[in-house]
């Protein structure tokens, strides 16, 4: 039997809310963070919808407690990277960070793309403009470093990068470094910020929605991008209990596939999707039947909704359990939806929610099942099922546990 | 839980324009740039696999330092697809097909450029090309760290959640490229586990 | 031949890279997807960017791209029907 890893702290910034209260109250409410952009300069503005969070890089840099010429992607990151530390009770008398082994395991997608996109704008036009400092953060690997450095963590820190997986692939990494008794304490989860670069490059894969994404509908026609980040603190059970933090569930399954099919799609019978996802319940132990509640990649593009609802049927059938894509309120944040999306996973947990499905009107016709369109609260929900699934094939699946 | 043996079978190196395998050298071209000297090596080492020009040239030397590192070295037979797995790490992440495909943004952007913009599409070429189905990971590291990688292949194989894996470095930017690949199974034991990974 | 067919064929080995192809050895009426030359999604995506840089035509419905994209002459179809000005 594997040693339990809780899941004793959460964070996020998203669209729909800048902390868990913001984010449940638009659940409640029915309300998604989908608008016209407004921040982001690009072309595109007119057309196409993206889940941006609603505040300049100004007002984010002074949330973070960073300067302003430090990337949106670090500010997102630092700001949902604290909240979780904070709710963990890190900072804490009993828990002064020096105590622990605490790590960083973050991942995103862009780096500080959002900058050199500012650098270069000047520095073609003239080869003497352009401030430099605008592209020493452009690696992936400095967001996180940068946001390690305001959090104060030290004993491990590390980046990954596999699209759209990313930060539930930082959360089973996580779990593992606590088993392996590597570390005490990790803050997993990822980030990604909007860029021109992924919204042209979306743009021109024609996986855009030019209205909000109806994911796993017959209609749908594409996704949203969305911008984000979302963590949480996972603990061995030694610094739990020094902690004293009533831990919100247990991280019970965790498995990485790849579909071995193509660049960007993914095979029409969702072999890596039901791969991640069976291996995932192996590994915690438990049979499809005792899963409550999917929280869905289900990005509304035709390709994903698809065959993860094929894998879903091969691996549930005949009873399916209460199933939506929240990707229908924050848009598809990339690097960061593994993160958020784990955040909601804890909630569902610990107050017994199902998140509505929003603008869900037709079902699949190649599907048994329909996706909930409800806010449910107070359900009885002991094991969620969480899905990301990634560009190159890498499929993850996360299981949490009630305790 | 005893530790099992997990035997490094044998590696692969791409540096310099050089190509070798267990330390032999089998190919070089110094001519040409970095996409000539890719291209001869695939014509040379006859890949038969057209997709290969189409990809981008983070993904081309991936794949063909995965090529002659499983050539007459690897038996698929012996696993099912999901008990094969890749664990890279790279520092320059896709930052060559980034700015290529960034130039495109200005006119009409590439949709096959922007495909490549993500690290771990070398992992999913080479999982297409061999039908590879266990799991993946990709580090941005500053540099090659030799123990870590092997750590964590290490808890993969000892888990039971891969049975062989792929693993090392695979960077490349301009025309700079390094690929430090090798293969490691669950051992029949005669090999040590002081074996190490070994990048000089 | 027709110019246009010739083109098209010079223009699609060029920007999908097909470097094992001469363009003369696509046939007019050889399927392009799957069976035919082997092309896939993203190779139709780039042939929409072909579209628009080389002859200024916009295929918004990437829905319509198999009727379109069937083979080269498909596409010289489309494109005859579609190009704006006096050629």
């Amino acid at each position: 039997m594997d040693d339990p890893v809780y899941v004793i702290g959460i964070g996020l910034i998203s669209a729909i809310g800048s902390n868990v209260q913001e984010t449940l109250n638009s659940f409640e409410q029915g309300r998604p963070g989908m608008r016209p952009i407004s921040l982001l300069r690009t072309r595109h503005d007119k057309e196409i919808p993206t889940a941006e969070v609603p505040f300049s890089n100004e007002e984010l840099a002074e949330k973070a407690g960073l300067a302003t010429h430090i990337s949106r992607t670090a500010l997102l990151g630092t700001i949902a990277g604290r909240q979780a530390m904070l709710d963990a009770w890190i900072f804490s008398e009993s828990g002064r960070s020096n105590s622990y082994r605490i790590g960083l395991v973050s991942a995103n997608t862009v780096g500080g793309m959002d900058k050199t996109e500012d650098f270069f704008r000047l520095y073609l036009t003239n080869h003497g403009k352009g401030k430099l400092r605008n592209i020493v953060n452009h690696e992936c690997g400095r967001i996180t470093e940068i946001t390690a450095d305001e959090l104060g963590i030290k004993d491990f820190v590390t980046t990954i990068s596999t699209a759209c997986s990313s930060s539930a692939n930082s959360i089973a990494l996580g779990a593992r470094l606590i088993r392996d008794n590597q570390l005490d304490l990790v803050v997993a989860g990822g980030v990604d910020a909007l860029s021109r670069f992924t919204l042209n490059g979306f743009n021109s894969l024609m996986i855009l929605d030019q209205e909000f994404c109806k994911p796993f509908d017959e209609n749908r026609k594409g996704l949203n991008l969305g911008e984000g980040a979302g963590y949480l603190v996972l603990s061995s059970e030694k610094a739990l209990k020094a902690l004293g933090k009533e831990p919100y569930c247990l991280l019970s399954g965790y498995a990485n596939a790849n579909d071995a099919y193509h660049q960007t799609a993914s095979s029409p019978e969702g072999t890596g999707s039901w791969l991640a996802m069976k291996k995932a319940l192996d590994r915690a132990g438990l049979n499809p039947g005792d899963i409550d509640y999917i929280n869905l990649h289900g990005t509304g593009t035709q390709n994903n909704d698809i065959a993860e609802g094929t894998a879903i049927k091969n691996l549930f059938a005949p009873h399916y359990p209460k199933m939506s894509s929240t990707k229908s309120f924050t848009g598809h944040t990339l690097g960061a939806c593994g993160g958020i999306e784990a955040v909601f996973s804890t909630l569902s947990i610990r107050h017994g929610l199902v998140y509505p499905n929003l603008r869900f009107q037709t079902q699949m016709k190649e599907l048994p099942f329909a996706p909930e369109t409800r806010f449910l609260k107070n359900e009885p929900i002991s094991h969620v099922l969480s899905n990301s699934f990634g560009f190159g094939g890498n499929c993850t699946s996360l299981v949490f546990s009630g305790l | 839980m005893p530790e099992e043996e997990n035997n490094i079978t044998c590696d692969c190196k791409i540096s310099n324009r050089v190509i070798s395998k267990n330390g032999v050298d089998l190919f070089t071209r110094q001519d040409g740039n970095l996409n000539d000297f890719l291209i001869s090596a695939y014509e040379h080492f006859r890949l038969n696999y057209p997709k290969f020009y189409k990809m981008d040239n983070l993904c081309r030397l991936g794949l063909l330092a995965a090529e002659i590192l499983l050539r007459d070295s690897f038996k698929k037979e012996n696993y099912r697809p999901e008990e094969v797995g890749i664990v890279l790490a790279n520092s320059h992440s896709s930052l060559d097909t980034d700015l290529k495909y960034y130039e495109t943004t200005r006119g009409f952007a590439s949709p096959s450029l922007f495909v490549y913009t993500l690290p771990n599409i070398v992992m999913g070429e080479i999982c297409i090309r061999h039908k590879f189905k266990g799991e993946n990971a990709l580090f941005i590291q500053r540099k090659f760290n030799p123990e870590f990688i092997q750590e964590y292949v290490r808890d993969l194989l000892n888990n039971n959640i891969l049975q062989a894996c792929i693993c090392g470095w695979v960077d490349l930017f301009a025309e700079r490229h390094e690929a430090i690949l090798y293969l490691i199974e669950k051992g029949s034991a005669d090999l040590s586990r002081e074996q190490k990974l070994n990048p000089k | 031949m027709d110019e246009l067919i010739g083109n098209l064929k010079k223009q699609i080995v060029q920007q999908l890279n097909l470097q094992d192809i001469r363009p003369e050895d696509i046939g007019d009426d050889q399927p392009l997807f799957v069976e035919g030359l082997g092309l896939d999604s993203i190779d139709a995506l780039e042939l929409i960017v072909l579209l628009q840089q080389q002859y200024k035509i916009k295929l918004s419905n990437p829905e319509e791209g198999p009727k379109v994209f069937y083979s080269v002459k498909t596409m010289a179809d489309y494109i005859r029907a579609h190009r704006s000005g006096l050629s």
